[in-house]
């Protein structure tokens, strides 16, 4: 590759040719200010917060967008520079809602700390502001448009990583606002409640739906038994809202935080995880036994759930007829579990603590009443989560570590691993693997489906078959996969699909900024804690035999037809 | 032919390679006379472009009409010599007589009437335009003759 030199704030810096001078100057070690920039996802000089000064140009150039060329001398931080930034900065705010101390983004908002640091004290321009137009309509999601800075860093996320296209700007000038089609309320639009916009947004334009309150009241309540479950994700992620640097896993204090805001079990969605790999191998095995259809395709993901309901429903009968473990452990709790404890399902309150805005949408799904009741409360994103424990005053990181409780609090490292793209695919080839074959697996580790980025493809011998994988995160990249089966060019088993990218790690409702570096280190967190635990294998979960000998009885049975399996909904666009 | 039909016409003879959306926006306003939802759920299907997009664009320019427009267009010219020369009468005149607001459309659907900044024939200031008709040197008190013009 042939490298160019240019001048950066007095320094010589070498780079790649084709590298923009923002890349450059991060390259020597050098900030510049951005709004709209997301790396790797978006450059579109929009809102000229990374302005720069280039000698012989007339204007300031906006760095995102400027190639660096040979010889180039460049200021990051002239008067000039400084200047224009800071009436960016006012000229941004003049027209942006400004109730920080009560917004869901203060002290983690981007406009915020750049108007710290550039020591923005008044907003010296007066005239129409854009009314504030708040649309609570969707279950997972909260939008605000008097606090969006019109950067499209959702809408970019939307349609080129996901590929759902439910936001776009619409109108023109000052009254161009970020649209569904046709201002429908986002409730009502073709969007999969995956919160990837509400992950990229640098304000407090897109927000998850608070639901803390509803938990508050219910641990308040003293006739209600409210039990918790935590996905694997959480405790990989958590620790970073407490201010830690991303990858280290808290499963211990996290459960111990969870049990002194009073929930009465703590429990571990990665039981049921177990669960959802016993029925979801077993459904494969059928499958393959009668004849398909193949592929079969994970269901864990309500995103991706919905995802396949709205675009590509005549594809519906591959998706595995499996609740998301989140949903078997609603209806395994208000059913099993409270018949163990002499209650009824209205007597029990069940909290799901979720990487996900869309578990939110999904707990409310009409399919998900299985015991007679809502089988899931409430599901709080790991933000919530977070914001509950501060609430209550507890330091995660100074509690000592505990243990979940039982029965539901019993997992393997097959579990875990569910947090991370490939994860499911992974834990399925250990039980199907052991449970066709009849012999131990030697080597637990399928490298090949891990990795977060694209399609990653496997052929696992088990017994006389092989078996043809795949596994992806992403929605961008579950239409690949989805276009080659429509047209018959995918002859796999056995598909996972994730709607976020990198899996639930990277999941709507984690902690904010959640970026590829952050993924990565939540995944080896993951992977740690698969490799730490004594069984890491589903089918060998002590309290998995439990359940089956004293409740569900077999694998795809009566019991669990009615309690573990569900079916979906063709949506139109 | 039905309108869903001419519209099934024009996505066929559509060249794919040269940035269709907007002349098919175009050619389905032709047809309908503006662009019903339906319409634009057809185009967004048809060309693969979410809705939120072909939404985006419709309401981006002002050529485009979100609802049914009259059978004669109305173009009142409010540009620098107009506005000197009464052009702001002139629109309440016709505001006053057809009962509709700048931007709207008769409740008979016979009339839209816009504003517009300039038509490029100042010499006849005040001027309307309805449809390729031009009208100069208006007085108010013309208006309802002009219009009746029009069936």
């Amino acid at each position: 590759m042939d490298k160019i030199t240019l001048t950066i704030d007095g320094k010589e810096v070498a780079v790649d040719k084709g590298a923009t001078v923002l890349a450059a100057a991060r390259a020597a070690g050098v900030t510049i200010p951005t709004l709209c920039w997301l790396e790797g996802v978006q450059a579109i000089g929009a809102c000229r917060m990374c302005v720069v000064e280039v000698q012989g140009a007339r204007t300031l150039q906006a760095s995102c967008v400027l190639p660096a060329a040979q010889g180039m001398v460049v200021k990051t931080h002239s008067p000039r520079v400084r200047e224009a930034r800071k009436m960016i900065l006012q000229l941004i705010l003049s027209d942006h809602r400004m109730e920080c101390p009560t917004c869901a983004r203060n002290m983690n908002c981007e406009l915020q700390a750049l108007a710290k640091e550039y020591g923005i004290v008044d907003i010296p321009f007066e005239g129409a502001k854009s009314s504030v137009r708040i649309d609570d309509s969707s279950p997972s999601l909260i939008r605000d448009a008097s606090k969006c800075i019109l950067c499209q860093r959702c809408v970019t996320v939307c349609h080129e990583i996901q590929t759902v296209g439910a936001l776009f700007p619409a109108h023109r000038g000052f009254a161009t606002t970020i649209s569904t089609a046709f201002d429908l309320p986002l409730g009502e639009a073709a969007c999969v409640n995956c919160g990837q916009c509400a992950l990229v947004c640098p304000v407090g334009a897109i927000v998850e739906r608070d639901d803390t309150e509803k938990v508050w009241h219910a641990l308040a309540d003293p006739d209600k038994v409210v039990v918790v479950q935590t996905a694997p994700a959480i405790r990989a992620a958590i620790a970073e809202e407490f201010g830690q640097a991303p990858g280290k896993a808290v499963t211990g204090q996290m459960v111990a935080a969870l049990r002194r805001l009073g929930f009465d079990k703590v429990f571990d969605t990665q039981f049921t995880a177990d669960l959802t790999i016993i029925e979801e191998g077993n459904e494969l095995l059928h499958r393959v036994q009668d004849g398909g259809p193949l592929p079969l395709i994970t269901s864990c993901s309500p995103g991706w759930v919905k995802f396949i309901e709205h675009f590509y429903p005549e594809l519906l009968k591959h998706v595995s007829s499996c609740k998301s473990p989140q949903q078997m452990f609603g209806s395994i709790a208000k059913t099993w579990y409270a018949q163990q404890i002499g209650k009824k399902p209205e007597d029990m309150f069940v909290v799901s603590i979720m990487p996900c805005t869309a578990k939110k949408f999904e707990c409310q799904r009409p399919e998900m009443y299985d015991s007679g009741v809502q089988d899931v409360d409430v599901v709080l994103t790991t933000r919530e989560t977070a914001r509950m424990i501060k609430q209550a005053g507890i330091n995660l990181l100074e509690l000592e570590d505990e243990m979940f409780d039982d029965p539901l609090g019993e997992s393997t490292g097959a579990a875990v691993i569910f947090g991370a793209s490939g994860g499911v695919m992974e834990a399925a080839l250990r039980t199907v693997y052991e449970v066709v074959t009849k012999k131990p697996l030697e080597n637990l580790d399928f490298e090949d489906v891990r990795g977060l980025k694209g399609v990653r493809a496997a052929t696992v011998k088990v017994g006389d078959l092989d078996v043809k994988v795949a596994a992806t995160s992403g929605l961008g990249n579950a239409r690949v996969l989805l276009d080659a089966i429509r047209d018959g060019k995918a002859d796999y088993h056995f598909i996972e699909i994730m709607a976020c990218p990198g899996g639930c790690l990277g999941g709507g409702g984690m902690p904010i900024p959640t970026n590829w570096p952050v993924r990565e280190a939540r995944a080896r967190a993951i992977y740690e804690e698969d490799k730490r635990l004594p069984i890491r294998k589903s089918h060998e979960n002590p309290f998995i035999k439990k359940i089956y000998d004293e409740f569900l009885e077999e694998p795809l049975g009566e019991k669990s037809h009615s309690l573990l399996h569900t079916h979906y909904t063709k949506r139109g666009v | 032919m039905t309108k869903i039909a001419q519209l099934e016409k024009s996505i066929k003879k559509l060249d794919r390679n040269k940035g269709p959306l907007i002349p098919l926006l175009q050619q389905t306003q032709a047809i309908y006379g503006w662009l019903p939802e339906e319409a634009l759920r057809h185009i967004s299907e048809a060309l693969d472009i979410p809705l939120s997009k072909v939404y985006g664009v419709v309401t981006f320019y002002s050529q485009f009409y979100l609802k049914p427009r009259g059978r004669h267009c109305i173009k009142s010219c409010q540009g620098t010599a107009c506005h000197v020369r009464g052009g702001k009468n002139v629109l309440q005149a016709l505001e006053h007589h057809l009962e509709v607001s700048e931007g709207g459309t008769t409740k008979d659907l016979k009339f839209s009437l816009d504003t517009v900044a300039c038509l490029g024939t100042c010499f006849l200031a005040p001027v309307v335009m309805v449809n390729e008709d031009y009208y100069g040197d208006v007085a108010p008190k013309e208006v309802p003759k002009i219009l009746k013009n029009y069936e």
